[in-house]
């Protein structure tokens, strides 16, 4: 099986490295990755416990498919207490750093305590060692990166790190490897921040085994073809990547605008996926050079992007006119038609500025909307922004204000603190587009209903990634329902919600499930663990997941009443497009959730659901 | 006709699956560090370049081993390492002017592509043309016709 049955403790206060088994009877249970990984969490930590104190553990977790030929097995995740929401955080990442980690022979890696000065892991198959990061401590992902490689001497290590932002735990800093790939939300790198790690470093040359290579090899063939002949992971995804929604989503009035008080964005077509592959006006190169693949991946949607090097952003700094990560959807929506902002090179710009001092592109512009929003109001002003003019629509400021968040300067200081934190200091805590204090995504709950109910109940804060109804109500998969009705949506959540526990457990791609559903996992994972695993199996693992999630944060104080809409989204109509009149009937829908999901109309699963899934 | 592992690096995603289809081939294990056919990721230029032996007709490492070790398949033109007769010396290693025949510390013999005996498993999983199988003395007719294309378009352009 493709379990190593190795779990590496490091204690940060004490310095030390050690190797314990891994839980069996968990695994079984909680399947992997997330749902392991939040087991072990709540395990050791009280719900109570303070997000950036040395009492909060960090997790990071692989699958039981992650490095396997399983399509899209180089997925890894972060499990901890999340500093921007104070819920549980699973923030999950692709690249090569989660295959590396379990080629090296390690499932999982528990951090606890607080290092005295700044250290990174040092990761050699079995050795696995704390070092002195002082001379790395400062540096972006990047430089990290290659001075962790020069260090090594070794140019085969996969990195995860954090860069500034990190460090001086900007409450929305992620932890970022492979330069480019992200862990991005919730703020699980201002926790790794502030226990004083820096980055851990790996080579593994162990390799993977799975239980009856065969049948697995038979079940993941039947999986890649699949992938390869929908049009959406097969086509969309590699030439556009998620980009290829840029422009559906705004013509289907779903796409929050200027802090969301609009949801449609006249300069939609300026900042999508088609714009990124069309030359330039300026110097007649494209912005998109060409896809890129996470390990294992058939997909490969990741863009690499190349800016104008004459563009105001980057004029002079040649370290911006290489190829690197490009835009994806959810960052060019937050950094673009948000802020209002339309200059596609100046949105890359911030989107390289996100992964260099590494931070969420998602919670960076829908805070940097709130702030532009309370400027125009007047509630900011310049003698509070330190002169930077955050109008709507300034490419000049967006990029200045980004650049200052990363580095914990000025204005930026603010920012970092996320929107909730930040619109609540200026007396308008109404202008922030968030639920459990994350920002929520590129989808406008009153044009996408499905999506209110999914931001409002998401375990970690407003996410996109929990329930991916727009696969629904917007694409037709697995079948189309209305995006404009409330009716239905609660099962769908509800499904979409359990199904994804389970995918991200297993150590694959959410993107994925466009084309593959849990009946073409589980033979992978059956041929892969011990035991019977069917679609049901899987289902129910999700179902428990997301139930133990829900019951930490219920611990943790959360209740119904945070379960809960911007009230923009509820009262303020959409006005353009089809959704137009709307708002999110969140209301209608929250108690058939609560009742479906064998919970009480106060929000708590019940004693009898519990049980049911074993908890 | 021989057929020949064809690489066209501008169509490689660098997603590893080829390394993984390879290792589990040759060592019944997913290890992209066992793999004979490896993807070089260059970061800095955007891109994913794919590198593996390609069979030399006059085949330095063949040329170099003093057991005869490596052999000639009569129905692939691969060279293949005899296990059995290997001595883990490595001169082919020095000798391949590619790096593409590399000792294997586990086995201690050394390891190259072997073609899979004539259907290489790398080709199946690559989701791309960037890995063909195709034959040798047509390698690069696909690229002539690109080039023929874009020199017809220009005398078009002028004529």
């Amino acid at each position: 099986m493709a379990w190593t049955k190795n779990v590496l403790r490091v204690n940060l206060t004490n310095g030390t490295c050690a190797s314990e088994p891994l839980n069996m009877e968990w695994a079984n249970k909680y399947l992997g990755q997330r749902g392991l990984g939040t087991k072990y969490y709540i395990e050791e930590c009280d719900p109570k416990v303070d997000p950036l104190s040395p009492e909060n553990k960090m997790i990071i977790a692989t699958g039981p498919l992650t490095g396997t030929a399983a399509p899209t097995s180089g997925r890894w995740s972060v499990i901890t207490k999340g500093a921007l929401t104070g819920a549980i955080a699973c923030s999950n990442s692709g690249g090569f750093f989660g295959a590396e980690l379990k080629n090296a022979g390690w499932d999982m890696i528990i951090f606890e305590g607080k290092s005295a000065g700044p250290v990174y892991l040092d990761i050699n198959n079995d050795k696995a060692e704390l070092k002195d990061a002082s001379a790395l401590w400062g540096k972006s992902v990047w430089d990290t990166e290659d001075a962790l490689r020069e260090i090594r001497g070794d140019n085969d290590i996969r990195c995860a790190s954090i860069g500034q932002a990190g460090e001086s735990q900007v409450l929305f800093a992620g932890v970022v490897n492979d330069k480019d790939r992200a862990a991005g939300r919730s703020g699980v790198g201002a926790v790794m921040g502030s226990k004083n790690l820096k980055a851990i470093a790996c080579r593994g040359t162990i390799g993977v085994q799975v239980g009856d290579p065969m049948k697995f090899m038979m079940a993941a063939g039947a999986c890649n073809q699949i992938l390869a002949d929908n049009a959406v992971t097969g086509e969309g995804l590699p030439t556009f990547g998620t980009q290829v929604l840029m422009n559906v989503i705004n013509e289907t009035g779903a796409l929050p605008t200027h802090n969301s008080a609009d949801v449609q964005f006249d300069g939609a077509s300026k900042i999508g996926g088609e714009a990124m592959a069309e030359p330039r006006e300026s110097d007649g190169k494209a912005n998109l050079v060409s896809n890129a693949a996470c390990f294992g991946c058939p997909i490969s949607c990741q863009r690499v992007s190349q800016m104008d090097p004459e563009h105001f952003a980057v004029k002079g700094q040649p370290k911006y006119h290489g190829k690197e990560g490009g835009l994806e959807y959810e960052a060019a929506w937050a950094l673009g038609a948000a802020t209002g902002v339309s200059d596609l090179e100046a949105l890359t710009y911030c989107n390289y500025i996100c992964n260099e001092y590494g931070m969420d592109p998602i919670s960076l512009g829908s805070t940097v909307a709130a702030a532009m929003e309370l400027y125009k109001t007047g509630a900011i002003t310049d003698a509070d922004t330190g002169g930077i003019a955050l109008e709507f629509g300034s490419a000049e400021a967006l990029c200045k204000i980004c650049d200052q968040t990363g580095l914990g300067e000025g204005f930026g200081k603010e920012i970092g603190q996320g929107s909730r934190r930040m619109t609540e200091k200026y007396g308008h805590p109404e202008l922030s587009m968030t639920v459990k204090s994350q920002e929520f995504p590129a989808y406008d709950p009153r044009g996408i209903q499905g999506m209110g109910l999914t931001y409002a109940t998401s375990n970690r804060g407003a996410c996109h990634l929990r329930s991916y109804t727009v696969a629904s109500e917007i694409l037709g998969i697995p079948e189309k329902t209305d995006p404009l009705t409330s009716d239905g949506k609660a099962g769908l959540v509800k499904a979409f919600q359990d199904a994804t526990a389970a995918v991200d457990s297993m150590g694959l791609c959410v993107f994925t499930t466009f084309a593959l559903t849990l009946d073409d996992f589980a033979p992978m994972v059956d041929a892969d663990l011990e035991g019977d695993w069917s679609s049901e199996v899987l289902l129910q693992a999700g179902e428990r997941i997301w139930n133990m999630e829900r019951k930490f944060n219920n611990d943790a104080g959360f209740t119904a009443a945070d379960d809960k809409l911007p009230e923009r989204l509820l009262k303020e109509a959409a006005k353009t497009g089809p959704a137009a009149g709307k708002v999110s009937e969140l209301g209608k829908m929250l108690p058939e959730y609560y009742e479906l999901r064998g919970w009480t109309p106060e929000g708590v699963p019940s004693n009898e659901t519990l049980s049911r899934l074993d908890l | 006709m021989v057929k020949v592992l064809h690489i066209d690096a501008s169509q490689c995603t660098g997603c590893h699956q080829c390394e993984m289809a390879c290792s589990y081939h040759h060592e019944g294990v997913f290890n992209p560090s066992k793999s004979r056919i490896k993807i070089f990721n260059f970061k800095e230029t955007g891109r994913n370049v794919p590198y593996v032996c390609t069979q030399c007709a006059d085949a330095w490492c063949l040329q170099a081993c003093p057991v005869d070790a490596i052999s000639v398949n009569a129905a692939t033109g691969a060279k293949e390492v005899s296990p059995t007769l290997c001595v883990g010396c490595k001169v082919c290693t020095i000798a391949c002017p590619f790096g593409t025949i590399n000792y294997n510390s586990v086995s201690t013999k050394v390891d190259k592509c072997d073609l899979c005996g004539g259907d290489p498993d790398c080709v199946k999983v690559c989701p791309t043309p960037a890995l063909t199988f195709v034959e040798a003395d047509q390698a690069g007719m696909d690229k002539m016709r690109y080039w023929a294309e874009k020199t017809d378009a220009g005398n078009q352009a002028t004529s």
